[in-house]
């Protein structure tokens, strides 16, 4: 069994983050000075500094944020688009309850979600013995179940779609029942690709199941929206910042690709 | 081998009917579609030529009879298809829409692609192999759908209502198609009910009225002399259904 890093007690609120001068100078101004008297030049200045200059600590900070986020949505776009293909096409008692609980999971709090995972994965939960609390593959599978629900039900109502529309053809040529699935999801694709988006974004937003599951360790488990909740309220509020410009480029570039596949697939769907 | 001799025609509909909203849509047709030829289901909106052609296919199950095909199909080709009104094209490109029907049939990826250059050309669709199906007029998509059937070699062809999306020379230029076919062996069943089309097309015509076949003669004497008054009343141009 992996020997963890399991805090005892609270992961310490003191660490302190950052090695560029003018961040240090920043934070200790802050704490010093009062919330009305925040020089806002300054810290803007020192946020593109981190940005810009690829602080160690900083990207390493993005870099679990991404590898988190990334791997739950791979995991769940495994799961979810064949579930989801699955969904659309089975015709079974109960079949509509399933798709409201479904619909209504997508709105599930990231709180709710990393409680349930923090209650399986505690010591005393059915997987404590695995040893996985307070790590990156916990908030992965937190972050798995947010995303999976916007996977399945996304889907489902994409191949749904499709298939009223293609099913003579599909029939026709000898493809009945779960042998569609297939074609349903490569001309799905757009559509698709438009769903995983959406739960890449919803999982990289959330706070609130990294933040129970993960433990918000320094340099563990620490991703870009934990730390600027803990920076904000430590007083280093460059260092929250500049996550925040992340954080905002990441969503711009996440509805830029959605647009641009959406385009595409309108081009294909004539 | 076996499936390469033996024709799956005569095709033979022993008393099908079918039911749907507790009325019986199809009642009580039998028929004998033997190879050659081009058999023409008219009839007017509602009279069941749709449900027809789609027993006959195997896209819905009789509620009561048997579609009897003289010599099952082996393996995953059908060795008959269908092309319906309105174009179902897939979200690819032109040539990905006959090589996916053709994967569909088992056929390995080699002779796939010969196939598939084979009915483009046939159709005259070799330009527009890599673009997207759906960016086609209506006309070149009825084309690639027939030219997506006719890859799958059947035996019979069924279309319902091929031409009532389409204009004038477009329609005429998928009967020149269809005639081609005919030419080559192919047997075809089709929905229509542009009667000018019937009367250039058909060798026999199957007249429904009500899920009921009412009339079935040669075209000839079909179109001459109508033997019932719906017959009669349908080619007068005053419908009844
Ligand atoms: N799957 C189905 N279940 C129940 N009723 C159906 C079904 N499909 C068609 N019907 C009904 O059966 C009747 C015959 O329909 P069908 O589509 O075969 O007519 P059609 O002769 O093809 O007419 P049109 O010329 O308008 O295409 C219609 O009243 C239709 O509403
Ligand atoms: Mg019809």
């Amino acid at each position: 069994m992996p020997r963890q890093r399991r805090p005892l007690d609270h992961p310490s609120r003191r660490d302190s983050f950052g090695s560029a001068p003018e961040d240090e100078g920043c934070a200790s101004k802050l704490t010093q000075s009062g919330v009305g008297q925040v020089d806002f030049a300054a810290i803007f200045k020192a946020a593109f500094a981190l940005v810009v200059g690829l602080d160690p600590g900083f990207l390493a900070i993005v870099g679990l944020s991404l590898r988190v986020t990334l791997s739950a949505v791979l995991i769940a776009g495994l799961i979810g688009l064949p579930l989801g293909a699955a969904l659309a096409l089975a015709r079974f008692p109960g079949r509509s309850v399933v798709i409201v609980c479904l619909n209504a999971l997508m709105g599930l709090p990231p709180v709710v979600a990393g409680l349930f995972v923090f209650l399986l994965l505690s010591r005393s939960g059915p997987l404590g013995p695995l040893g996985l609390l307070f790590t990156p593959t916990a908030m992965i599978a937190a972050q798995v179940i947010l995303v999976l629900p916007i996977v399945i039900a996304l889907t489902r109502q994409t191949v749904e779609d499709l298939w009223s529309e293609y099913r003579d053809h599909l029939r026709s040529v000898g493809l009945e029942g779960m042998r569609a699935i297939p074609t349903l999801l490569f001309d799905g694709r757009f559509a698709l690709a438009t769903a995983l988006l959406a739960g890449f974004g919803r999982a990289s937003a959330e706070v609130g199941a990294v933040l129970i599951v993960g433990g918000n360790i320094a340099g563990y488990t620490r991703t870009m929206t934990t730390t600027i909740t803990l920076e904000t309220s430590k007083g280093d509020l460059p260092l929250a910042l500049g996550l925040g410009l992340v954080l905002i480029a990441l969503t711009l570039a996440i509805n830029a690709v959605a647009f641009g596949a959406s385009r595409i697939g309108a081009r294909y769907a004539g | 081998m076996m499936r390469d001799v033996t024709s799956i025609l005569p095709l033979s509909l022993e008393s099908i009917s079918f039911r749907g909203e507790g009325r019986k849509l199809v009642d009580a047709v039998s028929l004998v579609v033997p190879a050659g030829g081009v058999t023409v289901l008219l009839g007017p909106n509602g009279a069941g030529k749709s449900l027809m052609l789609r027993l006959c296919h195997g896209l819905l199950t009789p509620s009561e009879g048997r579609v009897r095909w003289a010599a099952s199909a082996t393996g995953r080709a059908k060795r008959h298809a269908m092309v319906f009104q309105k174009p179902i094209m897939l979200r690819r490109s032109v040539e990905a829409n006959i090589d996916h029907a053709l994967a569909a049939a088992g056929v390995a990826r080699m002779e796939r692609r010969e196939r598939a250059q084979a009915a483009l050309g046939r159709f005259g669709l070799s330009e527009r192999a890599t673009q997207p199906a759906r960016l086609l007029s209506g006309g070149e998509q009825q084309r690639l759908a027939i030219a997506r059937a006719w890859s799958l070699r059947p035996e019979l062809l069924f279309l319902d209502e091929p031409t009532s999306q389409l204009d004038p020379a477009a329609t005429r230029q998928i009967e020149e198609l269809l005639t081609g076919l005919v030419a080559e062996g192919i047997t075809v069943l089709m929905s229509t009910h542009d009667l000018g089309q019937a009367k250039r097309l058909a060798d026999r015509v199957l007249f429904l009225h009500r899920g009921r076949l009412i009339e079935d003669s040669l075209a000839e004497y079909f179109f001459a002399e109508p033997q019932t008054m719906e017959a009669s009343a349908f080619l007068a141009g005053d419908l009844i259904w």
